[in-house]
């Protein structure tokens, strides 16, 4: 019978080595996954995790005339800006003990908000109407938020159902704008491009990468700042870890519960206005919202870190690519994408508890 | 009217089935996000089962097998494992959404023959009443049965109060001698094989088809349900219903459109204004269900002396026995 036992002060080690000895067990369960599908599981593999950083030499190479774009690492960092922007703030929240899993939803809002602005806004110099742009996104994502926390805060109701109901409505709305009011003349269900001033600028020549890492590498470390030195970042964790110590010393749960909501919101928020204006630069009834699911595992690679969260949406992002990759050249289904990042958050909770624990081999007597 | 009570009773057994059992999970203590992912999970098994064995019976227990294979993976992460309760759930969606999407993928757009209707003789096509009440296939039934069963479960018998005391208290239920690992695991297993058989119930009788992620999100609105009925499997029934005649409303946007002015006797005509439901975004009527789960969770969760009436008083806490 396997106990477990819990350690005197959790294991130093183990804290840093979670997320490692996680992505190895993904890697080796997801090995015999392939293997039972018939696949060679080492080449596999490989496409998934280790080839988008093939041919590092391919850094700042054009890509070919069919458009490839995905064998270049760079397109792992574009993959990587939303997904950081987003699991850096629901770091925080899920600190703070409060499960915004609606972070989709405030996305494709901040999407929506910045995309009318970027329709329908002035037109101006670029350093003028990027921030605004840009402005619109955090209120849009913020406003989606802001209902959970009313609701949670004023009425009692569960944040998680709430968020994730508004994903669904988010959606519809979306769908409705580009299909209807916001539609371009033409065959698509997409909006008109954006004006020029309002798409991020490249960061380097031939490759996508764009503006967007400054702001999520800037905003991430700032919020693990914040985390750790600040009497908001006390608070944060104090609500979360003992709500009602926190009540005595005089913390406002509710204020907590609206911060870390608002936050993750604006964020999620800003992190869907970056992406459209970067990639697809218009509006279409499908703009990836799922990044604001793939961000719960980027907080947990994290180790619930903003700053970890940085090295999480990198990991997430090379598992998009590699899954992409292996779709073209290995015929496997995008699906097994999902099944790898499942099995990869299994993993990483399962090791959260070998931290505080330790596993005890005990002979007969079962628990 | 009678079209829409018959298929009101049909699209409620779904996220009745899959709420029934997310209800004995969380009346256990344990609190299982994952009911999208298992609901998934038992669609593409029992489509997979009815279309390559081409039985119906086998197809049903092989989803509600899927979907307890499920909640075996949740159960030994959340309850062996100490795991965080709620993002163990979420990994089992992620999980389930892309494991069903894998199995299912070279069953896309196949089609399967309905479930067979029940036809009692003169009860069936008597009246209107009996068309709407008699004129199902028996899963409709079951899904009804299983509720009573339930609510028997939990109020008449020891094995229910001892669930309910695992849920409440799990401390002193140990202390008393109970197992509380064994009737975590056992809740979970029974809340997986009913969500299992919900997702069979879309895939092999309401559709009848497999479609990626065809849930739509019918695995949290069971989980909104449980709230809503403030863990009771009698209100669970109520709420079921209701969500579904909100869901179809948007089949039927003419028709109640007519209904409506009838009833108001009101002049309107084919493509006047006047027709409310006709005229809207079809997009809007699509977000009425999720809009109408928020509203409910709202009114009940507000009164928190309802919900704490039943609420498992240590829900989503793990349970580590001290000796």
């Amino acid at each position: 019978m396997i106990a477990l036992e819990p350690r005197a002060t959790p294991s130093r080690a183990l804290s840093l080595m979670s997320p490692v000895i996680a992505i190895a067990l993904t890697l080796i369960v997801g090995g015999a996954l392939l293997a039972a599908m018939g696949k060679p599981p080492l080449e596999a593999l490989y496409v998934y995790f280790f080839q988008p950083f093939d041919e590092l030499w391919k850094w700042l190479t054009i890509p070919d005339q069919r458009g490839m774009w995905i064998y270049t690492p760079s397109e792992v960092l574009v993959k990587a800006i939303p997904l950081a922007l987003i699991g850096a703030a629901l770091a925080v929240c899920f600190r703070a003990n409060v499960w915004n899993i609606g972070a989709a939803g405030q996305y494709t809002l901040g999407a929506i908000a910045a995309g009318g602005v970027a329709l329908y806004g002035p037109e101006g110099p670029a350093w003028l109407v990027l921030p605004l742009y840009l402005l619109a996104g955090v209120l849009g994502g913020l406003a989606w938020a802001a209902i959970p926390a009313l609701l949670k805060t004023r009425a009692n109701a569960n944040e998680i159902l709430v968020s994730l109901m508004l994903t669904y409505v988010a959606a519809q709305l979306l769908d409705y704008l580009v299909r209807g009011p916001w539609r371009a003349p033409g065959g698509f269900p997409e909006t008109p491009d954006f004006q020029q001033a309002y798409l991020l600028p490249y960061l380097l020549d031939g490759t996508r990468l764009h503006a967007g890492l400054i702001l999520a590498i800037v905003i991430a470390l700032a919020l693990a700042v914040m985390m750790r030195h600040t009497l908001q970042g006390f608070q944060v964790r104090t609500v979360g870890a003992a709500p009602r110590a926190a009540a005595f010393a005089g913390f406002s749960v509710a204020g907590t519960t609206w911060f870390v909501l608002l936050l993750s919101g604006g964020l999620a928020g800003l992190a869907g206005a970056v992406e459209v204006s970067a990639t697809v630069q218009q509006l279409q009834p499908e703009i990836s919202a799922e990044y604001g699911f793939t961000a719960i595992i980027v907080a947990f690679l994290g180790r619930l870190n903003p700053a970890g969260a940085l090295l999480g949406a990198l990991v997430l992002a090379v598992s998009y690519i590699g899954g992409e990759n292996a779709q073209i050249m290995l015929r496997l289904p995008k699906d097994v994408t999902g099944i790898f990042q499942g099995m990869l958050l299994f993993f990483l909770l399962a090791c959260d508890t070998l931290i505080r624990f330790r596993l005890r081999l005990s002979l007969g007597r079962a628990a | 009217m009678e079209a829409f009570l018959i298929q009101m009773m049909i699209a409620a057994t779904p996220v009745l089935l899959a709420g029934l059992g997310e209800l004995v999970t969380e009346r256990s203590g344990v609190l299982n996000l994952g009911v999208e992912g298992m609901m998934l999970m038992g669609a593409v098994g029992a489509f997979a089962a009815a279309f390559l064995l081409g039985s119906t019976p086998l197809a049903i227990v092989i989803g509600a097998a899927s979907g307890a294979l499920m909640a075996l993976i949740f159960a030994v992460f959340s309850i062996s494992f100490l795991a965080n309760q709620a993002a163990t759930g979420l990994a089992l969606t992620i999980f389930g959404i892309g494991a069903s999407g894998l199995i299912g993928q070279p069953f896309v757009g196949q089609p399967l023959e309905p479930l067979a209707k029940l036809d009692i003789p003169w009860l069936s096509d008597a009246t209107v009443l009996g068309r709407v009440l008699f004129a199902h296939d028996a899963m409709v039934y079951a899904a009804l049965l299983l509720a009573a069963a339930v609510a028997w479960f939990l109020g008449r018998t020891r094995a229910g109060l001892s669930l309910r005391a695992v849920g409440d208290n799990p401390d002193s239920a140990h202390a008393l001698g109970l197992s509380v690992i064994r009737t975590r695991y056992l809740a979970t297993l029974f809340g997986g094989a009913m969500a299992g058989l919900g997702g069979a119930y879309l895939s092999i009788a309401y559709t009848p088809m497999w479609g990626p992620n065809m849930t739509a999100g019918r695995g949290w609105i069971a989980l909104a349900l449980v709230v809503f009925a403030t863990w009771r499997p009698g209100r669970l029934v109520l709420g079921a219903y209701l969500f579904a005649a909100v869901d179809i409303m948007r089949f039927y946007a003419g028709s109640i459109d007519d209904w409506i002015c009838a009833r108001a006797g009101l002049l309107c005509g084919g493509d006047q204004a006047d027709r409310f439901l006709t005229q809207m975004p079809a997009q809007v009527l699509s977000m009425l269900p999720y809009l109408a789960t928020i509203v409910a969770l709202v009114l009940i969760s507000r009164n928190v002396a309802l919900t704490k009436a039943n609420a498992p008083a240590s829900i989503g806490r793990p349970f580590r026995p001290s000796t």
